[in-house]
């Protein structure tokens, strides 16, 4: 077992993050679908945006926010027999935001005032960092339930990729802070402190009164729900923070896709949160950094037509060998050659970077470059072998 | 349209899919831009992203400080904009009398609705009103984010019946919705995800809540065409059958050479009908541009550079 499997094997919760384009969504669907077959049990990929021929290819195309298994079939037609069940769900912002509402109202009126709320749609739809907070909101409901041996977690397009992590803390700290009671004062009891008068005077002008009152209201209503809310934020912040939770942090090894990796390797650092490895994603074959093979492309590049009529004399190109033959030949071999030292190129770049990140002490795995997108199901096996190493 | 209106808007907003090179492209219009004798501001709207790193200019700050000869280069962060659109659009006195709104700034971004959208737009909006440049050039958050800043305008209109903003709100979805004044510029890559990504966004741009024209597609990374199809045929045969006689030919064996020129071939053609999916997929008339996989050693300016000599042609 590498270091990914046993991780599989041995948490509740796996998180997958990194850069935007590095293949998140892929690895965490790849890191379910390797638990699901190899180790067994009930595994759960939670993602935000599944790249809808891959949702297809499993069986689940109209992914929502309930969970759907991915049917038996699916992997039958790559070939593989699942020890386990793989199921996804899908993490819809608005409906997450419903079911939260819903849950902690303290009452049907509240409940159905909140939601007929004219700002709830545009706080709750439009909002981008709500996301993160009913992501966080939903792990921990589904991790409760006790359902799922393993839950694999594709962190939400966080400008931030360390938002997501804050966002219960966040969520409590707002709910308690000074200000939004400064907010939701004047609505009860038209009184307003000294402090706050600027604040109220600049933001009248600003947005006008009317403008105000719509969200002193709204603020208003949701207080009846923030002990729950806190409390929730809570309990999904100590899940993630103890032995139960590993995160996973995936990247290209692009420059900027590894700056972001390293900041966050360190954010988990930081916050005592555990990094179960890092995942270098699309890596070019390691043969580009052979010195003997390059020796040999760069033979092919200079060398060509007296090596293409060498090749020809022994394994004729067509029937009706001739002097066409040997040039195509030649020109293929050369471009052969060629883009043999252009990916080299890129490949040494790259090996900067692996270095850079192997010297963190954190067990890497290497998912090699395919040729061809990862939309269906086989594909995905392929990436969840490479990634057991 | 000819592709040389492109840089003759007023503001262009490039976005597409993160990891496509959205900042590398964005910085060579910018480049290209200036190089043609505009005034250009180049806008980074998330200050902890990568344009300084990409510019070689260290990092940016809200002042604009130039890079180059008439290359101006700032990153917006929502806080100064807050303070910027006080004092200046509402004359509001700074710092001192909004103590209690500072502090709280975060929650005013987070939770108010369109705050933190419409303050970067609005920066973007107010610099291509004020006429000290020519074009202003942003890089605008990763697709999903960016149809949030595009209809922040209308969205604070359904939700404010007065007030200055209400007002402001009014001249920037006109701005915005000007095919002549602004354009979004996709960036993808001849991938799966960023095409689909880039064909939904093309499609929500013509929604009413947004209604913003599409400039132009960018095509970055574009592997190189290795071969025609008699060449591969050759090739196949030369990796297959052929692989021992090539063995024996060089007097070792390639594997290793084959093997990437396999993945050169194959990542071509799975992007060729990527392309060709995106193609069909976009309004006709739209300019499509090219850009090819660079295999370079370079990063920062100088891929920048050899970036808009690329995009230069391809206009």
């Amino acid at each position: 077992m590498n270091d990914l499997e046993q991780l599989l094997a041995a948490r509740e919760i796996v998180v997958t993050c990194g850069a935007g384009g590095v293949g998140k969504t892929t690895t965490a669907a790849a890191l379910a679908a390797l638990a699901a077959t190899e180790l067994g049990g009930r595994v759960l990929v939670l993602t935000v945006d599944p790249a809808r021929r891959l949702a297809d290819a499993m069986g689940v195309g109209g992914l929502g926010n309930e969970a759907v298994r991915v049917p038996n079939e699916a992997f039958a037609a790559s070939g593989a027999r699942p020890r386990g069940e793989l199921w996804a769900a899908m993490l819809d912002t608005k409906q997450g935001w419903d079911d939260l509402v819903r849950r902690h109202a303290p009452d049907p009126a509240t409940r159905d005032a909140i939601l007929a709320n004219p700002l709830y749609d545009t706080l709750t739809g439009r909002m981008v960092q709500s996301h993160d907070y009913v992501a966080m909101e939903r792990l921990h409901e589904l991790h409760a339930s006790g359902e799922w041996d393993l839950i694999v977690v594709d962190t939400p397009p966080s400008r931030h990729a360390i938002d997501f992590l804050e966002a219960p803390g966040r969520m409590a700290d707002f709910f308690t802070s000074r200000f939004l009671r400064i907010l939701v004062a004047p609505s009860r009891h038209r009184l307003i402190g000294m402090a706050s008068r600027p604040f109220y005077a600049i933001a009248d002008k600003v947005l006008g009164a009317a403008f105000l009152r719509d969200i002193a209201e709204f603020f208003g209503l949701l207080e009846s729900m923030y002990d729950g809310f806190v409390e929730r934020a809570r309990a999904v912040e100590r899940v993630l923070s103890d032995e139960r939770t590993a995160f996973v942090v995936v990247t290209t090894l692009s420059a900027v896709p590894v700056r972001e990796a390293m900041f966050f390797v360190d954010a988990l650092r930081e916050r005592h949160l555990q990094l179960g490895a890092i995942v270098l994603n699309k890596v070019l074959p390691p043969g580009l950094l052979d010195v003997r093979q390059a020796a040999l492309a760069a033979r092919l590049a200079q060398d060509a037509p007296a090596l293409a009529s060498r090749v020809c004399s022994e394994e004729p190109m067509s029937d009706e060998a001739s002097a066409d033959d040997v040039e195509m030949v030649a020109r293929v071999l050369a471009e052969v050659g060629d883009s043999f030292g252009r990916l080299r190129v890129v490949a040494q770049r790259e090996a900067v970077q692996r270095a850079a990140l192997e010297a963190l002490g954190h067990p890497v795995v290497a998912v090699p470059q395919l040729d061809h997108d990862v939309v269906d199901l086989a594909s995905l096996l392929v990436v969840g072998t490479a990634l057991r190493g | 349209m000819s592709p040389v209106d492109l840089l003759d808007r007023k503001l262009l907003v490039v976005t597409g899919k993160g990891g496509v090179g959205r900042t590398t492209v964005a910085a060579g219009l910018a480049v290209l831009a200036a190089r043609t004798g505009r005034r250009t501001l180049l806008c980074e709207s998330d200050p902890a992203g990568g344009m300084g790193t990409v510019l070689e200019a260290g990092r940016l700050t809200y002042q604009a400080r130039e890079i180059e000869p008439g290359l101006h280069a700032l990153a917006v962060d929502t806080e100064s904009a807050l303070q910027e659109y006080l004092q200046l659009q509402l004359k509001v006195p700074r710092v001192a009398r909004i103590g209690p709104l500072a502090r709280t700034f975060d929650f005013v971004a987070n939770a108010a609705p369109g705050v933190r959208e419409i303050l970067a737009i609005g920066k973007l909006g107010w610099e291509v009103r004020d006429g000290e440049y020519d074009l202003v050039v942003a890089d605008a958050p990763a697709t999903g984010h960016v149809i949030a800043q595009l209809r922040a305008p209308r969205a604070i209109n359904d939700l404010l019946t007065m007030g200055l903003v209400r007002e402001q709100a009014d001249w920037l979805a006109a701005l915005l919705a000007d095919r002549s004044t602004t354009g979004v510029v996709l960036v993808t890559t001849p991938e799966e995800t960023p095409v689909t990504e880039a064909l939904e966004l093309a499609d929500r741009l013509d929604d009413e809540d947004v209604d913003v024209g599409l400039a132009g597609v960018v095509v970055n990374r574009v592997l190189p065409e290795l071969f025609g199809r008699a060449e591969e045929e050759v090739f196949q045969r030369l990796a297959g059958p052929g692989h021992e006689a090539l063995t024996a030919a060089l007097g070792e064996d390639p594997s290793g050479v084959l093997t990437a020129a396999r993945l050169a071939v194959g990542l071509r053609r799975s992007g060729a009908t990527h392309l060709a999916a995106l193609r069909a997929g976009l309004p006709a008339g739209v300019p499509v541009l090219y850009l090819p996989e660079l295999f370079a050693r370079d990063t920062g300016i100088r891929a920048v550079h050899r970036l808009a000599e690329h995009l230069a042609d391809e206009l």
